[in-house]
């Protein structure tokens, strides 16, 4: 199999190396062309005005907290299964990024929110949800920091995570119902089918650029945290590093 | 001698040392039971004695309080084990290490869970709950006390024996006791409002079932990653 070399550091580091420059120079470009697309080419709202530009951010930001986790799950079930070293550098190196956006959705929602509900934080059932992936991703990070050896902070970091993504719908559902029997949203929202191309462009496109971000972000944090975890192995030296 | 323990005789075992154990050291009782009191009873003093707000703001209290006295007793579920020794012994025995974890979590159930829920109808009374909403307290903390039990047992098991264990273990777990505390506060409100809560307990009984059927066997994992 071609693939399973690549899980050893010794040929992941070259690759993720090869690849970086690609990914990076991707995600600048995307970055540009969706601001541009959505600050100033986008028309603004007729209810929310221009307000409706940090939905440019919120929304894919969002996303990308979901996704992030989705991701470090996956790995995690991957690195207890098939114990691979890999999968654990790969999950602390996507932990600060995820709980990164998973922070900024948070907080550009709030921005969002006060011009539009009048109040910097109401419990509506997203932003609800969203705060408390932040406080899974919290838990999940201080778990692996208070471990000391690598290998037990390693696989008890994947089973919280694996309990966590099991319980996000549970929790996901329990919110939305609650919000809906505590109040009922009457905020006008940019979703459903009629969403118009002008919009849904730029919002694509900053998605597909957070996700370019995200896999360039990962690669030079994993590249230096295997330089820091393999300091003393011999390909590393062979190297000349 | 012992070797071919049957699994419920093992587990009763286990379920008989803990409760003697528990029997032993009433202060370990007493003490989430004590705090479950206390956090309530400060609501009064801190948003006013009227009993319309107290009435309005009461399951919430009685469940968040709950669920901190929960965490409370969590702590020492598997930590004198683990300093004396047994906990390595209960995982070296032939049987199931997950049988036996869950003796242990029936266990811790049966001495914080179950006495909060026989003390809440007082608590319930103190804050003007009225009959129905005070029996569907009863009803909601006895569903959903087994699931902080079962979930903090794993909680419990992957910060076990770390330096600022307690703390943690509020953050890996609180979270999780999230769809335990909507569903049940939603039961108490439904209720008292006249319509049916039938909805709300059958979520409540399925992620007791579910949280059954996982939470043992995923401790046990734990443990052993823990102990590795």
């Amino acid at each position: 199999m071609i693939f399973q070399k690549y899980a050893a550091p010794k040929y992941f580091y070259p690759l993720a190396g090869k690849c970086l420059p690609w990914f990076g120079t991707l995600a600048i470009l995307t970055i540009c062309a969706g601001l541009y697309l959505g600050l100033f080419v986008a028309p603004p709202d007729y209810q929310q005005g221009e307000t409706v530009r940090i939905m440019f951010i919120h929304v894919p930001a969002a996303w990308m907290s979901m996704f992030i986790y989705a991701m470090m799950a996956g790995a995690a079930a991957i690195g207890l299964v098939w114990k691979i070293k890999l999968t654990d550098t790969f999950i602390t190196a996507s932990a600060a990024i995820g709980a990164s956006f998973t922070l900024l959705a948070l907080l550009t929602g709030s921005l969002w929110g006060k011009p539009m509900w009048g109040a910097w934080w109401v419990w509506d059932a997203r932003l609800t949800s969203e705060l408390i992936l932040l406080f899974l991703y919290l838990g999940f990070m201080s778990l692996h920091s208070a471990i000391d050896d690598p290998r037990r902070a390693s696989r008890a970091g994947a089973i919280l995570l694996l309990i966590g993504v099991i319980n996000l719908p549970v929790i996901h559902y329990s919110v939305e119902w609650w919000n809906t029997l505590h109040q009922p949203t009457s905020v006008a929202r940019i979703d459903g089918p009629r969403i118009h191309s002008s919009i849904l462009t730029p919002l694509l496109i900053m998605a597909v650029a957070f996700k370019l971000f995200y896999v360039s972000v990962v690669l030079i944090r994993m590249r230096s945290s295997i330089l820091d975890n393999e300091a003393d192995s011999r390909w590393l030296q062979e190297q000349g590093a | 001698m012992t070797h071919n323990l049957g699994l419920l005789a093992s587990w009763q075992r286990v379920l008989k040392r803990e409760l003697l154990l528990a029997y032993r050291q009433r202060n370990d009782i007493l003490t989430p039971l004590i705090f479950f009191i206390i956090v309530i009873s400060l609501f009064p003093l801190g948003v006013g004695p009227e009993p319309e707000i107290l009435r309005t703001i009461a399951p919430g209290v009685i469940w968040v309080a709950a669920l901190l006295a929960t965490l409370l007793s969590l702590a020492r579920l598997f930590n004198n084990e683990l300093h004396d020794g047994t906990l390595e012994q209960l995982l070296l025995t032939p049987q199931p290490a997950s049988v036996l974890v869950f003796a242990k979590i029936v266990s811790h159930w049966l001495t914080t869970g179950l006495p909060l829920v026989l003390i809440s109808p007082l608590l319930a009374l103190s804050l003007d709950m009225s009959s129905t909403a005070l029996i569907y307290t009863m009803l909601t903390l006895l569903l959903g006390t087994p699931i902080l039990s079962l979930i903090g047992a794993i909680g419990a098991a992957l910060t076990l024996g770390l330096r600022g264990g307690g703390v943690l273990l509020a953050l890996l777990i609180l979270p999780l006791y999230i769809p335990v505390l909507i569903f049940s506060t939603g039961a108490i409100i439904a209720a008292s409002n006249g319509f049916s809560a039938e909805g709300h307990l059958s979520l409540i009984g399925a992620y007791l079932i579910i949280t059954l059927i996982f939470a043992p066997w995923v401790t046990s994992y734990a443990l052993r990653v823990s102990l590795d």
